[in-house]
């Protein structure tokens, strides 16, 4: 038996050229009553000047809180042990003078949280100035024509005039871009970018990785890119680390982590990963169980509960992080050696489930009947400004003109960037009212023609809904049994009838019928979101609308959530709208897809097709911005990266509302481009199934 | 922003009509004028006693809709009415806001000046000994009333006097009109007589304000903005005062706004007990003295002074939060 | 190339990947409410204001079996003598027993306290979560309606109407809670506005669900902790009010006694026989510490991360 603290991991002799050592890094909260939460235990690495290391892991696996200790930005309540040491500096213990005099000039970090990380009563350029006038000694107003360079670096449109504005009247993608620039204020030499992108939409995912290269290129900064998706580092990072409950798992070069994994759950990790370039519909690989808690921790190895590979000595001992072959890839898995020589893959490994396919599915879509059928819809609200002095601005035209079916048992994927009116689009359809203009039919019924409560709650029966968040879609004071009862009763089940239905629904998403006792709170997201999946079961409907039901759940958490509901729509022929903002999940549950911009739909077909020869710009767009987990394919792909925000759905642009940030219009000719300012383009057939609307639509392959 | 603004304005306006003719008919229907003749010797005659209520339209024999409708015409014609010993509501009422003004400016000010200071420290220090003797004080302050704390520091005063053997504090009146002097001596004796009075008012508008300053700081303390702060390499005090400090700034300035806005309106227990006759006695005497018109108007005073007072609280959030900001 | 299969079939228990199911049964979670307790009784200063609010109500109610003296009925054989082994608390210039006028005083605040405190609470959260919920017209007629009782002063009108309600408790306590539900139910109103958008209340509304049940069901349930603390707090905004209006005589009339009566009888002679003074503030004082005392407790229990909110 050893304890985690002895099993230390280091790495061989600092290289010379480390300007970042951590060795040995400890990281524990203390917790109210005795005890701690060991968030980091035992991490060592270096980071060579000038190089991207990428560190990799779910939540809770203590990638976060490790770069805030190097930062010496926790809590002073946290007990931090080990060394980091910066150009030979050690950081730890140091007091806070001195510490606050390197923050911000040698070592700098970009945090997760655009929209909370800037402070909001300050102009943006105040706030890059007053990181330069931190270590300078220069004037106000040098301190400003400073940041504007800055600003204008990052890329930032007018910058001296959008250095006087607040940060609220920034975007998420322009915030970010500050964030950068406060960060290469001082030329530093090394910058922690933490989870960068999570929180922006695709395309400006791009742009932002995009300024990141550059800050690089500017500063020859080395950056550390902490983040959950494989896809972010794989065309970023020169190595990376991955980690798992506090502890680095694997350490690697990029191409040796992502080729030939040799930890499971790096392999694991890949495999649960929905690929844009797999083909067509399939399930996916996922690990099961959850991670385990920090407080807590099993003796052993902390993935042994949820690894295919398990033998006796994993619960015995925890694997140090040793060298696989070389001396540069490294991975804490005692049978690493046997997964080196056997050379195994994920699919040998981790067992791929057989999801099935539905009867119906058999029978050719045009002899089918439409679940859903939406025409012409429209939905515009008024748009309001200020808190205090609230008045009408504009109109927002959210929803404007679309129209889509979905046929019994198939699966269409609404896709788009948040504000394109996909949200809105959804709740229009499940208000079961007449929209503004336009209709929508359910099973064959006009919303319009419902007449009265009794007509809309029988129709409810027909038509579910699951949420994004699976925190927020259960009530937190009723026990599980309860919430999935709850449609029952108002469609007046009895008493008997609903008993037998929870323990069943329960089976059927993959949980014990015991649970039903048991709170929201007591289980994991995954758990939760199944629990959100067995209510909206409940009343057996025809039609299920998903709203994000997985971008709030951790990577290989997803995989088993998307594996469940791809079965369930086999086993009991069910209609899903999947709306998304990530194309690469669509791609593996969805038949068709559905491409939205500001309000409209551009793009429309079957996966296969619209996948493999986009021809709306904004899906190349879209889709050319989707990181793929695979380095050599990163590292060749042509990006497409699109100008600037979305414009607001309150004053879209004349014409083709997608011109203003169009690839395609900027090598037209001024002739063509008068067509595109002038006139709204039809969906124009591409394909059997697929049409997009663009006067010049052609298909480009970017995957 | 010019039609909102009318529009609220004339919301306003409505509000404090109903609320005053709802506070007219109460009083006129509940309270009894007549009761100052009882016990008189020699007894008014009733024709006298309806003579004089009659002129200040405080007889309860006239139906109480008529009374009303007189009174309206008056307010219309700029006249808030009379009390029922022939004084004048407007002119009472002017001279009243001013002594009250005068009370709780400074008290207000530094109640709100040493509340925020020390939300803010004891939020800096958070659970160490100074904020907990904060906040404890201020609880236990809080659990005082106002009538308590002021009759406390009356008997403080008065055993401080008899011990230094002069009258070293005073605290009954706004000044001694047996004292004859200059200007000077006169502002002298004034400021003694704010002393109490004034630290009473502080007293609990502080301890209310440190708590919130402090809770409002305890928020923030933990917000993304202040690490990004931090990560730029500020200190951490100078992170806090610049970048936690100026945004919890903004809840209390808020609610000190509206406690500065409301001055006027008097503080009932501290002038009663501090024979102060501002605004807040006044309260108390219309009601025991049955004087139905000076209610009414009380009742509108307060109506406009507070619907002010959010008003204005809107407009420093504007000021001071560029989120709010009408673009 | 293949793993050997023995070893897979020990770990997966069902083809599409159910999370630890296991991990699950291993930590039974205290119940919510066990959990509230917890907090709130490691909190030395909210555990000394329970015990403090639990002795003050014994006093006041077991007290007046025990003394000698009721508050009606004077001892003509004491005026105005000091606390002692007959009069505990001493008599008043009417031999008055201070200590049975106390705890008689004392019960009046209790009672009207709690009852005040159960009436504004329910008032606040049925008016807040109804006009948050349907919104439109119902919350704009609700909402004036607020805000004309906020903008009447309610104690000059409960002090105009106090000939009316002369020693009526109910009558009383109606009053009161009419004139402090207001600023609660503005604040229930905000947290329904964000609840209503919250995705469990979206479900209900989806599947069928009628409004008034979600009210009842989803969203009250979820403002219980605003609502037990607001609750604590009416008691003693309630409590001041009572002794407020009390001491300048439009609350508790004599012959009857309240804190208030008895503080606003001895304000002349503090100096002169502080007992009289002392003794009614010394127990409203340590009853309004105690009430919030537990407000704060409560609200730290409920949300451990927040600081002080007044």
């Amino acid at each position: 038996m050893t304890t985690p603290a002895e099993v230390r991991t280091r790495e061989p002799k600092p290289d010379e050229s480390a300007v970042l050592v951590v060795d040995n890094l400890h990281v524990a909260f203390p917790v109210l009553g005795g005890g701690s939460v060991n968030a980091v235990r035992g991490l060592s690495y270096q980071l060579r000047r000038g190089e991207a290391l990428g560190i990799v892991g779910e939540s809770g696996s203590g990638k976060s809180v490790s770069s805030l200790a190097l930062m010496g930005l926790l809590p002073r309540t946290t007990r931090v042990t080990g060394s980091v040491r910066l150009d030979g500096q050690e950081l730890l213990g140091m007091h806070d003078r001195e510490a606050s005099a390197l923050r911000g000039k040698k070592i700098s970090m970009i945090f997760q949280e655009p929209l909370s990380a800037l402070t909001p009563v300050y102009t943006v350029g105040a706030q890059v100035s007053e990181a330069l006038r931190v270590h300078n000694d220069i004037s106000k107003e040098k301190a400003l024509d400073r940041a504007v360079e800055l600003l204008d670096l990052v890329g930032i449109p007018n910058p001296r005039d959008r250095a006087k504005a607040f940060p609220h009247e920034f975007s998420g993608g322009m915030r970010q871009r500050v964030m950068i620039a406060m960060a290469i204020a001082n030329d530093p030499d090394v910058i922690i970018a933490d989870e960068p992108t999570t929180a922006l939409d695709v395309t400006i995912q791009a742009q932002i990785l995009d300024v990141l290269q550059t800050a690089r290129r500017e500063t020859g900064a080395a950056v550390i890119m902490i983040t959950h998706d494989l896809g972010v580092v794989a065309g970023l990072a020169d190595r990376v680390l991955v980690m798992y409950a506090g502890r680095p798992v694997e350490l690697g070069t990029t191409d040796e982590v992502y080729y030939a994994p040799r930890m499971p759950y790096t392999l694991g990790l890949l495999g649960s990963i929905p690929r844009l370039d797999a083909s067509g519909r399939s399930a996916l690989t996922p690990i099961e169980g959850t991670p385990p808690s920090l407080a807590n921790l099993p003796s052993g190895c902390p993935f042994r509960p949820r690894c295919p590979l398990a033998i006796d000595i994993c619960a015995e001992t925890e694997p140090a992080l040793d060298p696989v072959r070389g001396a540069s890839h490294r991975a804490a898995c005692h049978r690493k050696d046997e997964i080196e020589t056997n050379g195994w893959t994920v699919t040998d490994v981790f067992p791929v489930p057989d999801l099935g396919i539905a009867e119906i599915e058999r029978v050719p879509r045009e002899e089918r009947p439409a679940a859903l059928a939406v025409e012409g819809l429209v939905k515009h609200y008024p748009l309001m400004k200020g808190v205090a002095f609230k008045r009408q601005v504009g109109t927002v035209q959210a929803v404007d003109g679309v129209d889509f079916d979905i046929r019994e048992g198939e699966t269409l994927g609404l896709v788009g960037e948040s504000g394109c009116g996909k949200t809105t689009t959804l709740l229009q359809i499940l208000e079961l009212v007449e929209p503004q203009a336009g209709t929508i039919r359910i099973a064959g019924t006009d919303t319009r023609d419902l007449r009265g409560g009794p007509a809309r709650k029988a129709l409810r029966r027909d038509l579910q809904v699951v949420f994004q968040d699976p925190q927020a879609s259960l009530d937190p004071r009723l026990p599980v049994g309860d919430v999935l009862a709850e449609p029952m009763r108002t469609h007046g089940y009895h008493k008997k009838q609903i008993d037998a239905r929870v323990k069943e629904l329960l089976q059927l998403v993959g949980l014990e019928p015991s649970h039903a006792g048991r709170y929201p709170q007591e289980f994991s997201g995954g758990q939760r979101q199944r629990v959100g999946i067995a209510r909206a079961l409940a009343l057996e409907p025809k039609l299920v609308v998903l709203d994000e039901p997985v971008s709030a759940l951790d990577v290989s958490i997803r995989a088993g959530v998307i594996n469940l509901l791809m079965q369930l729509r086999a086993e009991l022929s069910l209609s899903y709208l999947f709306v998304a903002h990530d194309l690469s999940v669509v791609r593996v549950i969805a038949d068709r897809v559905a491409v939205m911009y500001l309000g409209r739909i551009v793009e429309i077909g079957v996966v296969d097709s619209v996948y493999a020869s986009p021809s709306h710009p904004y899906t190349q767009a879209l889709l050319s911005a989707i990181p793929i987990p695979d380095p050599d394919k990163e590292r060749t792909r042509e990006r497409i990266v699109l100008q600037g925000d979305l414009p607001s759905p309150a004053n879209p642009p004349s014409g083709c509302r997608f011109r203003t940030r169009c690839q395609r219009f900027l090598t037209l000719t001024e002739g063509e481009k008068q067509l595109c300012i002038d006139r709204y383009p039809p969906l124009i057939p591409m394909g059997p199934d697929h049409s997009a609307a663009c006067h010049y639509a052609e298909p480009v392959a970017v995957i | 922003m010019g039609k909102y603004l009318v529009r609220r304005l004339v919301n306003y306006v409505v509000l404090v009509f109903i609320a005053t003719s709802m506070a007219y008919l109460l009083a006129a229907t509940s309270l009894n004028p007549r009761s100052h003749f009882l016990g008189r010797n020699p007894p008014v005659p009733v024709t006298t006693q309806d003579d004089i209520l009659n002129r200040y339209n405080l007889n309860d024999k006239t139906p109480v809709f008529e009374r009303y409708g007189t009174w309206i015409d008056n307010i219309a014609h700029g006249n808030l009415g009379r009390d029922y010993d022939g004084g004048y509501v407007g002119a009472n009422l002017s001279r009243r806001m001013w002594v009250s003004g005068q009370l709780l400016l400074i008290g207000t000010i530094l109640g709100g000046l040493v509340g925020v200071a020390a939300g803010a420290w004891a939020a800096v220090r958070h659970k160490k000994a100074t904020d907990v003797a904060l906040t404890q004080g201020a609880f236990f302050i809080l659990s005082c009333p106002v009538f308590v704390i002021a009759i406390l520091l009356q008997v403080g005063a008065t055993r401080l006097n008899n011990a230094v053997g002069s009258r070293l504090i005073s605290f009954s009146g706004q000044f001694d009109p047996a004292k004859p002097g200059g200007f000077f001596s006169n502002i002298g004796d004034r400021l003694d007589h704010l002393i109490l009075p004034t630290i009473t008012l502080m007293l609990a508008g502080a301890s209310y304000l440190m708590l919130y300053q402090r809770s409002a700081m305890l928020d923030v303390l933990g917000s993304d903005y202040v690490r990004t702060a931090r990560a730029k390499g500020l200190r951490r005090r100078t992170a806090l005062i610049k970048h936690a400090l100026r945004t919890a700034l903004i809840p209390s300035v808020t609610l000190f706004t509206y406690a500065f806005a409301t001055i006027f309106v008097g503080a009932t227990f501290t002038e009663t007990i501090f024979g102060w006759h501002g605004m807040g006695e006044w309260f108390v005497q219309t009601i025991q003295g049955s004087d139905t018109n000076a209610v009414a108007a009380i009742t509108a005073v307060v109506g406009v002074l507070i619907l002010f007072a959010s008003f204005l609280q809107d407009v420093v959030v504007a000021m001071l939060d560029p989120r709010v900001r009408v673009g | 190339m293949t793993v050997p299969s023995q070893e897979l079939i020990g770990t997966v228990t069902a083809e599409s990947g159910i999370e630890g199911t296991a991990a699950l049964d291993e930590t039974a979670v205290p119940s919510r409410g066990r959990i509230i307790f917890r907090r709130f009784i490691v909190q030395k200063s909210a555990l000394f204001g329970l015990v403090l609010l639990v002795v003050l109500v014994l006093l006041a109610y077991v007290g007046p079996i025990i003394g000698k003296w009721d508050y009606s009925q004077p001892d003509y054989n004491s005026f105005l003598v000091t606390p002692n082994s007959s009069h505990w608390f001493g008599t008043d210039g009417t031999g008055t027993d201070l200590f049975a006028a106390t705890m008689r005083g004392a019960q009046k605040s209790i009672i009207i306290g709690l009852l005040v405190a159960v009436l504004a609470t329910s008032m606040a959260a049925i008016v807040g979560a109804t006009a948050g919920y349907f919104g439109r017209w119902i919350d704009t007629v609700l909402m004036w309606i607020v805000n004309l009782l906020l903008v009447i002063p309610s104690f000059l009108i409960i002090a105009i109407l106090s000939p009316r309600y002369h020693n009526n408790l109910t009558l009383f306590v109606v009053l009161l809670g009419m004139f402090i539900w207001q600023i609660t139910a503005r604040i229930v109103r905000g947290q329904t506005l964000s609840l209503r958008e919250r995705e469990y209340v979206l479900a209900a509304k989806y599947m069928g669900v009628s409004g008034p049940r979600i009210i009842a069901r989803h969203i009250l349930p979820n403002l219980a902790s605003l609502l037990i603390i607001d609750a604590t707090v009416n008691v003693s905004v309630a409590v001041l009010t009572e002794t407020g209006l009390s001491f300048f005589g439009f609350g508790v009339q004599p012959p009857d006694v309240s804190l208030g009566t008895l503080i606003e009888a001895a304000q002349t002679s503090a100096t002169t026989q502080p007992w009289l003074f002392l003794f009614p503030a010394g127990f409203l004082v340590l009853l309004l510490l105690a009430v919030n005392l537990i407000g704060q407790g409560l609200r730290d229990a409920f949300d451990p991360s927040a600081g002080v909110a007044v």
